[in-house]
């Protein structure tokens, strides 16, 4: 049986599964690697056809230290632990991940005088790297900068990391450990028995014993199917741009402002893949689907770009893409276990989610085990899957002529800006959680996303795909 | 890795590229690096006719123009690899590839850029609102339709009125999608007037100017799309599932830039001189890498043209009699060549090449140098936003080669 499956009854599935995650996500999928480690069978639920395709896609990607978190608050305690985690989990799996560190820049006397208090929050959140830089210090770390920086706070541990990938790692090595993964399926209800919740989705019921609501978007709304009312999640909308490879050496690392009560506010940053990004803006909206760009949120990028760095909006745009944080009324993560009702909410994970993922795996293991599960580790685990490269700091295919030499698939290259060889496509296609559409493609093998966003490639891409992994059909011209 | 050698290295398997490589093949090694599955370049996927006036004296449509372009190239004895992608430089006149036959070095005396050119996509253009699907360039367009034989959708808006606008109309047509308006966000359409003229009466497509895309609406196919007006500001809702974001052109000058190449302000293209060198030594730029863009006769011509300065580098014999800057005004964008090395030889087709960024009936330009004018030329046909104005070389037959830079403006 195929491990990944569009059906709510589907043979070979347990009856009753000893853990139902709901949402697939960063979060629901290490929750789900993590709850496949022990003796205990696991589904995963989530509504789209794609996991990591909604808030978990479209984010800053940026690995936090927790250095300006809120001390002693359960965020703050997450996101440390999480950054340990995944900062060892990334180089096993394969997951891009560099080292940058974040520069946090005051331009006004106002935000000089906050530094040394945030240096103050980031030791208290038991973050000891941070340095106060002066101003001539700032603009030898980053010589493009525009003028009138005064100071800086420099976080040398600040990463950036591939979001995509690590939550396809995450899932694939849960696949690996037996999870089952039930695609396209939206859950309508739960209804909680003595032993048995029975979850309603859009593709018949599934039965668990305990059910994890890593919902994202829609934690509120699974929460309230158990008759709580104790938030509700607000999408923050963030427009971001992406500028072309060429800007890469504009910036050495993630030039953070001075956060205000407005907001985390505005960044600039190098991309895993070796672009620069603008942004994120932050306004509240109704929609929790709606990730549009607006005219008035690039024009207001593009304000404080010219600030931040002039020299970088003259180069090429890439994208413009927008995401959701899940917030809430709440200053911290939403985190509650009943366990009466076998059920644990993981609510209002913000944009901190991805760097506090593996942790909050951990911790709902704890919670299990604090409401008397007693969880047992499975011994015998296969080893962690080793993940596509397609950050630019480790070696790519195009670039690995004893690779190449062995299967000249990975010498073909079909996406030119982005060097997306035909042997990464055919891998992405034949993987463990393959891609059901375009989307999914790109975000397992960069395809499409470079800077001509398909001039050269759109129609290839998208044959390969239709073709599915068996193809190595001929081209039109051939036949010509 | 395993290095390679040739004499004369040319990325870029298109009209410029071919030509050149055919030009030089019959004395020399001559390689061209070809990154898609063939040779022939966009032509390719032009599906229509008008293809070899200038450079082979006949009429014919894009594939079998590009078709005849491989075989004379191959007839001529050039190694043509296809699949074959230069990835970055390695030595002065060195490159990294990447092919399905490997991954290795190829050093060349002479390295030709033949790169071309390619339309801005519309996050190029930071068009806000959805990302749906069903959003193209021309490029995209034309190889999804002749190349793939795709269906774009029913209903579309062409964002531009150049006249691969109209190209891109035609693409629709035959692809049974009917271009519902065309938009421009200029005054006045810019294709030649004849032809706007008779393509808009033939396909009967109505041309808003003065209008550009505020938003594209739909969440997986368009839906709809969002224009406003720029003098009033008023914004209407035009119902589609297609929109095509036609020209804006810009060069792809990735490997020129890679390679610390020298750009022409304006335009982005490597800065050339009438013999087509750039400033790193021993490399050359052709086509619409270097002119983005003009038609494909115009840049096979480049390729005639470049052969001669590839002939006296090999032969060891490249002179320079003159260091001058050629430098546009506005409304003028960009001129190429932007460089005189060599008072003595004129370029391609004896023409120089500018874009301007406003519509003149009719086009006078003046040349100046050291503040003195040193040429004037009235031209029998306008300049006009989003095509390349071909002026004669005369303009700056006057050209003192110690007599310092040269400026040239629309008056």
């Amino acid at each position: 049986m195929s491990p990944v499956t569009w059906s709510g009854a589907m043979n070979g599935s347990p009856e009753v599964f000893d853990v139902v995650v709901i949402g697939g996500g960063i979060v629901g999928c290490a929750v789900a690697r993590e709850l496949t480690g022990f003796e205990l069978t696991v589904g995963l639920i989530e509504a789209r056809s794609d996991i990591g395709d909604v808030t978990s896609k479209a984010n800053t990607a940026i690995l936090h230290t927790g250095f300006d978190a809120t001390p002693g608050s359960l965020e703050s305690q997450l996101v440390r632990r999480g950054y340990e985690l995944l900062s060892a989990y990334a180089p096993t799996a394969g997951i891009p991940i560099e080292r940058t560190g974040a520069l946090l820049v005051a331009w006004t006397d106002e935000e000089l005088t906050t530094l040394p208090k945030l240096a103050d929050k980031a030791r208290q959140n038991g973050y000891e790297h941070a340095v106060l830089v002066d101003a001539q210090e700032v603009y030898r770390r980053e010589p493009r900068l525009g003028p009138g920086a005064l100071g800086g706070l420099a976080i040398p541990d600040e990463s950036i990391i591939c979001s995509w990938t690590s939550a396809l790692a995450y899932v694939t090595e849960a696949v690996g450990r037996g999870l089952h993964l039930l695609l396209d399926q939206r859950v309508t209800g739960l209804e909680v028995n003595d032993s048995v919740t029975k979850i309603q989705t859009t593709r018949g019921a599934v039965h668990a014993r305990w059910v994890i609501n890593a919902a994202g978007h829609g934690a509120d709304v699974i929460d309230r199917h158990l008759g709580y009312d104790r938030f509700t999640v607000v999408p923050r909308k963030g427009e971001l741009i992406v500028f072309d490879k060429l800007a890469r050496e504009l910036v050495n690392s993630i030039v953070l402002p001075v956060p205000s009560s407005l907001g985390k506010g505005v960044l600039v940053s190098p991309t895993i893949y070796g672009n620069v990004m603008l942004g994120p803006t932050s306004e509240n909206i109704i929609d929790r689907s709606d990730t549009s760009t607006t005219p008035a949120g690039l024009e207001f990028l593009f304000e404080k770009g010219v600030r931040i760095m002039p020299t970088l909006l003259t180069e090429e745009i890439t994208a413009t893409y927008a995401g959701l944080r899940a917030s809430t009324e709440h200053d911290d993560f939403v985190i509650d276990l009943d366990g009466q009702r076998r059920y644990i909410l993981l609510g209002g994970i913000r944009s901190t989610g991805l760097t506090a993922s593996m942790a909050l795996a951990e911790h709902v293991v704890e919670l299990m085990n604090n409401a008397g599960e007693m969880l047992a580790p499975r011994s015998g685990l296969p080893p962690v899957p080793r993940m596509p490269s397609i950050g630019q700091a480790t070696e790519r295919p195009f670039q690995d002529a004893p690779r190449i030499d062995l299967d000249a698939e990975y010498g073909r290259i079909v996406c030119f800006c982005e060097r997306v060889s035909r042997g990464e496509i055919r891998d992405a296609l034949e993987s463990v959680v393959p891609p059901t559409d375009l989307d999914g493609l790109r975000r397992r093998t960069r395809a499409l996303m470079g800077r001509c966003q398909g001039f050269y490639c759109a129609a290839e891409v998208e044959a390969l795909l239709d073709k599915g992994a068996s193809g190595r059909g001929g081209h039109p011209e051939e036949t010509s | 890795m395993i290095t390679q050698r040739c004499d004369v290295l040319i990325i870029g398997g298109g009209p410029s590229g071919l030509t050149a490589a055919a030009n030089l093949a019959g004395d020399h090694h001559v390689v061209v690096l070809e990154r898609e599955r063939f040779g022939g370049g966009i032509p390719r996927h032009s599906d229509h006719t008008g293809y070899g006036i200038r450079d082979l004296h006949r009429v014919m449509s894009g594939p079998a123009y590009a078709k005849r372009l491989v075989d004379t190239a191959l007839a001529s004895g050039v190694d043509l690899r296809t699949e074959s992608m230069m990835t970055s430089w390695i030595g002065e006149r060195s490159v990294a590839v990447t092919s399905p036959q490997g991954r290795y070095e190829l050093a060349a005396t002479a390295i030709i850029l033949a790169t071309g050119a390619r339309e801005r996509p519309r996050s190029a253009r930071l068009v806000a609102g959805d990302r749906p699907a069903g959003v193209f360039t021309t490029g995209a367009l034309q190889n999804l339709v002749h190349l793939h034989h795709r269906s774009p959708g029913s209903k579309a808006v062409v964002v531009g009125s150049e006249l691969v606008s109209w190209s891109a109309v035609l693409t629709l047509r035959e692809a049974g999608c009917e271009t519902v308006e065309m938009i421009t966000d200029r005054e006045r359409s810019e294709s030649y007037a004849a032809f706007h003229h008779v393509a808009k009466r033939v396909l009967s497509t109505p041309v808003s100017t003065l209008t550009r895309v505020r938003r594209i609406v739909g969440r997986d196919r368009v839906e709809a799309v969002e224009l406003e007006h720029l003098a009033s500001g008023a914004v209407r809702t035009v119902p589609c599932d297609t929109i095509v974001f036609t020209g804006d052109w810009i060069p792809d000058n990735e490997l020129a830039r890679l390679g610390g190449i020298e750009l022409a302000a304006g335009s982005l293209a490597p800065a050339v001189d009438t013999t087509l060198r750039t400033s790193r030594p021993g490399v050359f730029a052709i086509g619409n890498l270097v002119h983005p863009v003009d038609t494909a006769d115009v840049c096979a011509q480049d390729g005639h043209h470049v052969a001669q300065g590839v002939r006296e580098l090999l032969h060891g014999r490249q002179n320079e009699s003159a260091n001058i800057a050629i430098t546009v005004d506005s409304p003028l964008r960009w001129v190429s060549p932007s460089r005189i090395w060599r008072v003595d030889v004129a370029p391609a087709r004896r023409r120089l090449l500018l874009w301007t960024d406003e519509y003149r009936p009719v086009a006078k330009l003046t040349a100046t140098q050291a503040d003195g004018v040193i040429g004037r030329i009235t031209l029998p046909w306008p300049a006009a936003p989003g095509r390349v104005l071909r002026v004669p070389w005369s303009l700056l037959a006057n050209v003192d080669p110690d007599g310092g830079d040269v400026g040239i403006r629309l008056g």
